[in-house]
């Protein structure tokens, strides 16, 4: 070997593997996560594939529904101008506006629900900010799906 | 800004960035909106008081705003989800992106009239 040689190739990359037989057996390596007797025995789910699967579900049906809900809104028979109590009562007298805005709410909160999700999970380094954060966004989609569901179904058009 | 947020700066990065935003800002929207909608179940009175506000130029122009991040998440989700399933998705993925951008654009044009129509009678007369 000459004295030029660089200090990688003065390493015996190849080789060395080849001594290894059942007389001289290569070093065991440990698995980086090795399982344990306090291992629980599942310790993965398919959580985060039915989470994705349902971003891509909900995003299509959200895609119809709320884009119908901006042109009924905001676009046609005179847009934003034209709610009002007396508006919102006369599209409630439906049942099946009723489950249009139903759907859209639950579809709409979960989907974005999970999306923010995704977000603290990426952004919030510390994991009790983490465990907060979405406790906080927990009880806000909680809330939201529950006091919107309950003032579809328990609307009245004579409060007054 | 967490190490390692600014990825490849270019069409693929920014689109994702642009849909986190645009999500984020439609999902504390969403929160007000059921809230403000809630006070059908308090009076006629508070929530024509509130839907009033809505028609003033300054919120129409947010809810211009809300149209467009609405608009650019729902055509840019789409994409996603043609990246996703559409075996050539991810080889068309800019392409797609340049698509959505110009639908938006033309479908934003579309939208001042009914959106800021009032807002504009407001201000200048009709």
């Amino acid at each position: 070997m000459s004295t030029d040689t660089s200090p990688v190739d003065a390493v015996e990359l190849t080789g060395s593997s080849v001594t290894y037989g059942p007389d001289n057996p290569a070093p065991v390596i440990e698995p980086p996560r090795a399982r344990t007797k306090r291992t629980p025995r599942a310790t993965r789910t398919n959580f985060e594939l039915y989470g994705w699967l349902f971003m891509r579900l909900s995003g299509v049906v959200l895609v119809v529904l709320v884009l119908g809900h901006l042109l009924i809104q905001l676009v046609l028979d005179g847009g934003v101008t034209k709610v009002g109590f007396a508006f919102v009562a006369g599209r409630w007298a439906s049942p099946f506006w009723q489950g249009w805005d139903l759907v859209m709410l639950w579809l709409a909160m979960l989907h974005g629900g999970n999306g923010l999700r995704t977000v603290i999970n990426d952004y919030a380094e510390q994991a009790n900010t983490r465990f907060w954060l979405k406790t906080l966004l927990f009880t806000a989609v909680a809330f939201t799906i529950v006091l919107g569901s309950l003032v579809i179904f328990t609307f009245d058009p004579n409060i007054r | 800004m967490p190490a390692g947020t600014l990825y490849r700066g270019r069409e693929g990065m920014w689109s994702w960035v642009a849909h986190r935003v645009t999500g984020v800002l439609i999902f504390f929207f969403l929160f007000v909106h059921v809230l403000d909608t809630a006070l059908v179940r308090v009076s006629p009175e508070d929530y024509d008081k509130v839907v009033a506000t809505y028609k003033t130029p300054i919120v129409s122009l947010l809810e211009y705003g809300l149209v467009a991040a609405i608009l650019f998440h729902a055509l840019n989700g789409l994409r996603i989800i043609a990246v996703d399933y559409w075996t050539k998705g991810p080889r068309y993925q800019k392409q797609m992106l340049w698509t959505v951008l110009g639908l938006w654009v033309l479908l934003m044009v579309g939208a001042i009239y009914p959106v800021l129509g009032h807002a504009a009678r407001v201000l200048f007369g009709s």
